[in-house]
């Protein structure tokens, strides 16, 4: 299926994804992360259980300190 | 627009500062500068001599809460910003009482934990308000990594890979350069809004 992951156009093997696997496929490793779908915040509680379907807009902010 | 009728949309907006270290005291200065009507700075720190590698403070004000010192710095460049500095740790329980009606809010916290926490809070409760995220300043020169990313409401100021780290310290030149970009977006949303 084709997402666009961070505004870049991305084809994964299959049809769906949980955000989890996504992570896993893509390595992100990163502890601290915002996931929207859609313009919807992910709640991390539903990593496992929500997913990703073709034509979806995903974002990933992965969190560093400094400030 | 004249500078004039900046001024004139600009005293009647609220912007909201969740933290006053390098990216909040920075940008609250920046846009005390131009004359945003009322600010509300929230940090629970006080300055110290380390600080001032990067923060809008001075060397007389060491061991002050940098709320008060930071709406003294505000008030002497310009007395008709109304500043509300409240020297207290911000939490998921007092950030939605504090931040809730601003016009837009600029997060400059320092920890990522903390990052991570205000932007989920907002999202979850306020996703249509502008937040203003800074992320990945540390080091120096790599002036062409730093970037604004828009994801939706939020906006991301930085270049997203540069953590602070013992070799990697956040100093003046880079963190000036994202509280201030901070500053520039949440001038143009305003100015959109009028």
């Amino acid at each position: 299926m084709k997402i666009t992951l961070n505004n870049n156009s991305e084809t994964i093997e299959g049809n769906s994804l949980t955000i989890e696997n996504l992570l896993k496929v893509k390595n992100f490793t990163f502890k601290m992360l915002i996931i929207k779908v859609n313009g919807k915040l992910i709640q991390k509680e539903d990593y496992s259980t929500s997913t990703i379907r073709e034509g979806d807009d995903v974002s990933v902010l992965h969190l560093i300190s400094g400030g | 627009m004249t500078f004039e009728e900046i001024k004139k949309v600009l005293q009647e907006k609220t912007v909201g500062i969740a933290g006053a270290g390098g990216l909040g005291s920075n940008c609250a200065m920046a846009l005390a500068r131009v004359g945003i009507g009322k600010l509300i700075i929230a940090d629970f720190d006080v300055v110290s001599e380390s600080n001032l590698n990067r923060q809008y403070y001075f060397y007389d004000q060491i061991g002050k809460p940098k709320t008060d010192a930071l709406k003294e710095n505000i008030q002497r460049i310009n007395a008709s910003v109304t500043v509300f500095a409240h020297n207290i740790c911000l939490t998921r329980d007092n950030i939605p009482a504090l931040f809730g009606d601003c016009d837009v809010l600029v997060e400059a916290f320092d920890r990522a934990e903390q990052k991570e926490m205000l932007i989920g809070i907002m999202l979850t409760l306020f996703p249509e308000k502008p937040l203003i995220v800074g992320l990945g300043m540390a080091g120096w020169g790599m002036f062409e990594t730093i970037h604004t990313r828009k994801i939706d409401n939020m906006y991301v100021c930085g270049d997203e890979v540069s953590e602070i780290s013992q070799n990697l310290p956040p100093i003046a030149p880079r963190v000036g350069i994202v509280a201030n970009m901070q500053a520039n977006i949440v001038l143009e949303i305003l100015l959109k809004q009028k």
